[in-house]
């Protein structure tokens, strides 16, 4: 279950930014996770539950931002979506292992009151 | 925090020391305030952060590199799974080296000291790093750790992670190079098993290479999977029980070394 310990950490960069300005309450939390980033999102929205418990987040809501993982494609100077970290590119067939998207592991936003 | 496998909560249990069972420190976590500038508003309001959850580990690893490289030293971090044989491949290349260029070595381990001790045994500067839970070393520890070394009297720092192929693809430690191993008797679709890993290493090293034929070893097979996932690595195949194949590893080395020096 490592994604209670992102969770965790991701909480708390969303209570600093809260409590700097101000806010009481935390509402939302946004996170942008890449499709090779090795979370997965069903067990983020198990721990998201479970890290807010007590906290100025109990209660909020989580939003996943799933971004799909891109490699970029030398011969054809364009990227496409690919499902792993080396891949053919649809167009020209050649392997490419220059991923542009995909690991991501980010915070966005924080709605707070 | 591990990303891959949640091991970093318990950062309390993590000791570095170089003799462990004198010196222990205990590795805790600063926290920093960082100031957003918001306005002070009442009622909702949403707060954009678009920031990294690794961003701390991160900008460790680059203060870090800088301190190193103002060492002028080269710092190589190693990675493999557990028994590919990190401690042998790091003691020989010290020992082989030791007429021309100084290593120093920070070893990383859930619990014992016995890699410490096979190296210092050897007579190269260790320090232990044990890590309690923790599944992988981060960039904190290895500047504490780096802290015990006499680094001015050092070419090569070389930093043996925790043996665990997934977890310390993440994490970057300040380190020149990555160098992960794969022996002979793991089998060829390792870099197809671990593509974070072994992508995100600068050489890819074959080792135990006198055990191939017993152990049935398709080296054509494996040198395809290492080229399609570590296509821009080098990478070496050698024994370091025997010694066969480490001049090469030893050469390219040295030819960094001197690069680390220039820059």
């Amino acid at each position: 279950m490592h994604e209670v310990s992102i969770m965790t950490e991701a909480l708390r960069m969303a209570m600093d930014a809260a409590k700097s300005a101000g806010a009481t309450r935390v509402l939302k939390l946004r996170l942008r996770i890449g499709t090779l980033s090795g979370v997965v999102p069903e067990s983020m929205r198990f721990a998201f539950d479970v890290v807010c418990n007590d906290t100025m987040a109990q209660g909020a809501t989580l939003e996943i931002e799933t971004v799909r993982a891109a490699c970029w494609c030398a011969t054809c100077q364009a990227e496409f979506e690919c499902e792993n970290f080396f891949n053919e590119c649809p167009r020209c067939h050649d392997v490419s292992g220059e991923l542009r998207r995909g690991r991501e592991l980010e915070i966005a936003d924080v709605e707070t009151e | 925090m591990c990303q891959e496998c949640g091991c970093g909560n318990g950062g309390g249990d993590v000791k570095i020391g170089a003799h462990t069972h004198e010196q222990e420190h205990h590795h805790s976590h600063e926290h920093h305030d960082h100031g957003h500038g918001y306005d002070h508003a009442q009622g909702k309001q949403t707060l954009n952060l678009n920031r990294s959850l690794m961003e701390k580990n991160a900008r460790l690893a680059e203060r870090n590199r800088g301190f190193f490289r103002a060492k002028k030293l080269l710092v190589l971090n190693v990675v493999s799974s557990p028994g590919s044989g990190k401690t042998t491949f790091i003691r020989e290349t010290a020992a082989k080296l030791s007429a021309s260029l100084r290593v120093g070595v920070i070893v990383g381990d859930l619990a014992t000291d016995n890699d410490a001790a096979r190296l210092r045994t050897a007579g190269i500067p260790v320090v232990q790093i044990t890590t309690g839970t923790v599944c992988h070393l981060d960039a904190d520890m290895v500047s504490k750790a780096a802290a015990q070394l006499d680094l001015d009297q050092l070419d090569v720092l070389v930093i043996e992670n925790v043996g665990n192929l997934v977890c310390p693809a993440d994490y970057d430690l300040g380190e020149d190079l990555r160098v992960v191993l794969l022996s002979v008797t793991e089998g060829e679709d390792k870099p197809l098993k671990y593509p974070p890993m072994f992508h995100s290493a600068n050489v890819a090293i074959i080792t135990k290479k006198d055990m191939a034929t017993a152990a049935g070893f398709d080296r054509k097979l494996a040198l395809a999977n290492l080229n399609r996932v570590s296509h821009h690595a080098h990478i070496f195949e050698l024994s370091a029980k025997t010694g066969d194949g480490m001049q090469a590893w030893l050469n390219y080395l040295t030819e960094q070394n001197a690069a680390a020096k220039r820059k």
